[in-house]
């Protein structure tokens, strides 16, 4: 397997506060990598400095074989990333359709003639919008729900909502924050197939999770973070045998 | 009752020919009562213009201006120094129209580049100073250089001429009696029915949405791929240039124009009239600017002969009337419709939930 997404020594500081230290790995294309680690161990801050919302003070990424180089969040998207957020951040007064519509911008060209010309390739254009939106409704199991308000849907239908208008953009590498957080067993044992299936179809995911049984269950590599720094990295049946693991989430006296 | 239309498209088109037929013979009707009533109409559309490129910006991409008068300043300077003895150039106005809306679309830009890092009030704050910046230049721009003559403003300004066609001559034809007024009217109803079809257009594309998704969630849009201060720029340029356009027609159809037509309160003016008429509603936003236009003129002709039939003499000016009936409706407003009298869909469920 190819390596999609290679970090390298990306550190970052807040301050005194040394929030990432030198931590690389590499994503490998078709799997999914699994980024876990105490409150505080720094997940959210590399999840931010992938998708451009800070900027590495050290160390570079390099993804799809070319160097990564963010200077705004809307070019990660460009670049083939898709994220969800830790807490839903969906457009929530346009429909679930508009949402997923919104997620083709990316990928599609009308400008501001275009669109008031309406030209034909502009009419095509909006049409083939329209027709990828209901089908990647469909593919998360949504397409009933197509005209309503996203912030009418339930939890759980938010969750997936934001994951197909992620799949909208095309990206090569899905970052998901958290996708389960709030979660009863069954919403999450659906969405648990609908990222077996998503990663089927080929596109790489990187899940920063709390569900340790999800985690465990999903990933094929999972990487632990603590106080900043990588102190882990592997299969899930090495992870959780790991000595330095189980002294960061259980504390040193057990270890 | 939008679901009857779609299921009858007949009674559609039967409507919208009736509402056509209204339109072009309101003039006449209206000239009946006295021309000034075609040119406060006249006006009225004017108004209309100028909020729905407000819309835009405001209704469209959330972006609060409150200096968008300027824009309207640039069109209607840009025609008046293009087409008057000022500078002795008689440029004819489909050249300068386009032109007017470029340069009004270029400090739209210009305006916007620095300042669409800031967010709601502080934005508010910068566009208003702008607002003020332009009149301030049209005042000043006298010396040493006379450009804008300054405070007595630009007078003998061309009006619209299409060969021997002259928009602000009467002319009998076909034995009506087209004024001045009423030529320039079905001018601006065509202006107007343009705008109207941008309008719809945009919000029903990917730069619409695009618009809508940055009012939401600027941060997800952002996630998405969208470029916002690309896309908040092309807002701006695009409600800027609306402004030009109608500047530009103020211009020809006054003749005469100074720094006094393009104050805050005119702002203030168009701002009130796409929030009381429903933000993000094309239909609500004209509505809004008829009713702001045309009740004033209503109180004007009304409010003095009513107090000097009941006391004999007048105690309040109409001016004050008008303030205090506006104020009204604004607090009525904000109490009962706080998303406007027409609201756009999305916009209503934004502003009354929660």
């Amino acid at each position: 397997m190819s390596a999609l997404l290679e970090v390298l020594a990306v550190g970052k500081r807040f301050g005194g506060i040394e929030a990432l230290s030198g931590v690389s790995f590499t994503i490998a294309r078709g799997e999914i990598y699994g980024l876990i680690g105490p409150n505080g161990a720094g997940k959210t801050t590399f999840f931010n400095l992938l998708t451009g919302v800070y900027r590495a003070d050290s160390g570079s990424f390099r993804f799809d074989g070319k160097p990564l180089n963010v200077k705004a969040p809307h070019q990660v998207a460009a670049a083939g990333i898709a994220r969800t957020f830790q807490n839903i951040r969906l457009f929530a007064n346009m429909s679930a359709l508009e949402n997923v519509m919104v997620g083709r911008h990316v990928r599609t060209r009308a400008g501001i003639f275009g669109a008031i010309l309406r030209s034909a390739a502009t009419r095509a254009e909006e049409a083939a919008i329209h027709a990828r939106a209901w089908a990647l409704l469909d593919y998360v199991g949504l397409a009933a729900r197509g005209n309503e308000v996203a912030h009418n849907l339930s939890y759980g239908d938010q969750r997936r909502l934001e994951i197909a208008r992620a799949l909208a953009t095309e990206p090569k590498l899905l970052a998901l924050d958290e996708p389960v957080a709030g979660m009863n067993a069954t919403e999450t044992a659906t969405l648990r197939t609908l990222l077996e299936r998503i990663q089927g179809d080929g596109t790489t995911i990187l899940l920063i999770e709390h569900d340790m049984k999800l985690v465990m269950g999903l990933c094929d590599r999972i990487l632990v973070l603590d106080y900043g720094r990588k102190i882990a990295e592997g299969t899930p049946a090495l992870v959780r045998s790991d000595a330095a693991v189980i002294e960061a989430y259980l504390g040193g006296e057990l270890a | 009752m939008a679901d009857k239309l779609k299921t009858y498209p007949a009674l559609r088109w039967a409507g919208l020919a009736l509402i056509a037929c209204a339109l072009i013979a309101l003039p006449f009707v209206l000239a009946t009562a006295g021309t000034t009533w075609v040119r406060v109409t006249n006006l009225a559309i004017l108004f209309a213009l100028l909020a729905l490129g407000l819309n835009i910006v405001v209704g469209f991409a959330g972006l609060l201006d409150l200096g968008y008068i300027a824009f309207y300043g640039v069109g209607a300077y840009a025609y008046a120094l293009l087409a008057s003895p000022q500078f002795n150039l008689h440029l004819p106005f489909w050249i300068i129209l386009p032109i007017g809306a470029l340069a009004a679309c270029v400090f739209g830009v210009l305006l916007g580049a620095p300042t669409l890092k800031l967010r709601g009030d502080y934005l508010a704050i910068v566009t208003l100073g702008f607002g003020e910046i332009v009149r301030i230049f049209f005042n000043n721009l006298s010396q040493p250089v006379n450009i804008t003559n300054g405070p007595q403003g630009i007078s003998r300004i061309d009006p619209m001429r299409i060969g021997d066609f002259s928009f602000s001559q009467s002319e009998v034809i076909l034995g009506l009696n087209f004024s001045g007024p009423i030529k320039y009217y079905y001018l601006l109803l065509l202006v107007l029915l343009v705008a109207i079809v941008v309008n719809l257009r945009l919000e029903n594309s990917r730069i619409g949405r695009a618009w809508q998704a940055i009012r939401e969630d600027e941060v997800a849009a952002q996630a998405m791929g969208i470029n916002t201060t690309r896309i908040k720029l092309l807002a701006f340029a695009m409600g800027a240039s609306f402004g030009g356009v109608a500047g530009g027609m103020f211009a020809a159809m006054q003749g005469f124009i100074s720094p006094e037509s393009f104050v805050l309160v005119e702002s203030v003016m168009v701002l009130s009239m796409v929030v009381l008429g429903g933000m993000g509603n094309i239909w609500g936003v004209i509505v809004g600017a008829l009713l702001l236009s045309f009740v004033p003129e209503l109180l004007r002709h009304t409010v003095d002969p009513l107090q000097r039939s009941l006391f004999g003499r007048l105690i309040v000016e109409p001016e004050v009337v008008r303030m205090l009936l506006f104020g009204l409706a604004l607090m009525l407003m904000m109490l009962f419709r706080p998303a406007g009298l027409w609201p756009s869909k999305v916009r209503k469920r934004e502003l009354t939930d929660e």
